[in-house]
């Protein structure tokens, strides 16, 4: 694990294909940062849902808008930080769901929030619609 | 090498999907291809066998959320058997063992069908 604080970016286009090549980087990451197998697969899940949703949302499936992925790692604790420059949402306007009442009613997708905020110790959104939307995702070892 | 390869095989009036690899945004289309078409042959007994799936994601398990209705109004149903650790704790984590049939083996599913 480094001593004092590393940072890594990944600048990919927004395709689906490269989610693979996301995970990849962000699990051999964290297990650089010193996390066991759950905890990697963890962060790996989180930053896909994030990613699949830049993608699927943000973007609106234009591919090749780049999604940028930094990844900071400190003693404790381990940030990945998810932005694009696409259409941003309002985060107050999506309530987590009641798991319950929301399986009962078979809603398709929707879920990507849910698992990262369960998956991740801290997660925190800032929507600039068209200019910045960042979601910074934290886990410490 | 294919990032995610679904097989069909069936039993009778039962198919079985043997799925394998990743099971994210960008493969799940190919599973839901998979399973329209069983549909389409209204083929609503259906074996989801885990067992070469390594990961997946809420692209994948939204699959599942989007045919399990029509399925079950036919009299058939989604029954999903060897999940590894890692696959069962996304399935738990978004509560759908209380929805879905999940088992521990290909033949247990095959059994409740009959």
């Amino acid at each position: 694990m480094p001593k004092n604080k590393a940072t890594y970016h990944l600048k990919i286009p927004s395709q689906t294909d490269n989610l693979e090549v996301i995970r990849e980087f962000i699990s051999n990451l964290a297990r650089k940062a010193g996390f066991q197998n759950d905890d990697v697969d963890k962060i790996e899940l989180a930053v896909d849902e994030a990613c699949s949703n830049v993608i699927k949302h943000a973007y609106k499936k234009t591919d090749k808008k780049p999604i940028i992925i930094s990844v900071e790692i400190e003693k404790n604790k381990f940030t990945v930080s998810v932005t694009d420059h696409g259409k941003g949402f309002d985060i107050n306007k999506i309530k987590t769901p009641d798991m319950k009442e929301y399986l009962a009613q078979m809603r398709v997708g929707g879920l990507g929030i849910y698992l990262i905020k369960s998956l991740m110790d801290e997660v925190d959104f800032t929507i600039e619609p068209g200019v910045k939307n960042q979601v910074k995702l934290v886990k410490y070892v | 090498m294919a990032l995610f390869e679904v097989n069909r095989k069936e039993d009778s009036e039962i198919a079985v999907l043997n799925i394998k690899g990743y099971l994210d945004a960008h493969t799940a289309p190919k599973l839901e291809e998979e399973i329209q078409s069983l549909m389409n042959e209204q083929k609503y007994k259906i074996v989801v066998n885990f067992s070469e799936l390594t990961y997946i994601s809420s692209a994948g398990l939204g699959v599942f959320m989007g045919f399990i209705e029509p399925i079950r109004e036919n009299a058939g149903d989604i029954k999903l058997t060897n999940m590894t650790p890692k696959i069962f704790r996304v399935f738990d984590l978004l509560g759908f063992p209380s929805l879905y049939d999940i088992l521990d083996l290909e033949e247990d599913a095959i059994a409740k069908f009959k």
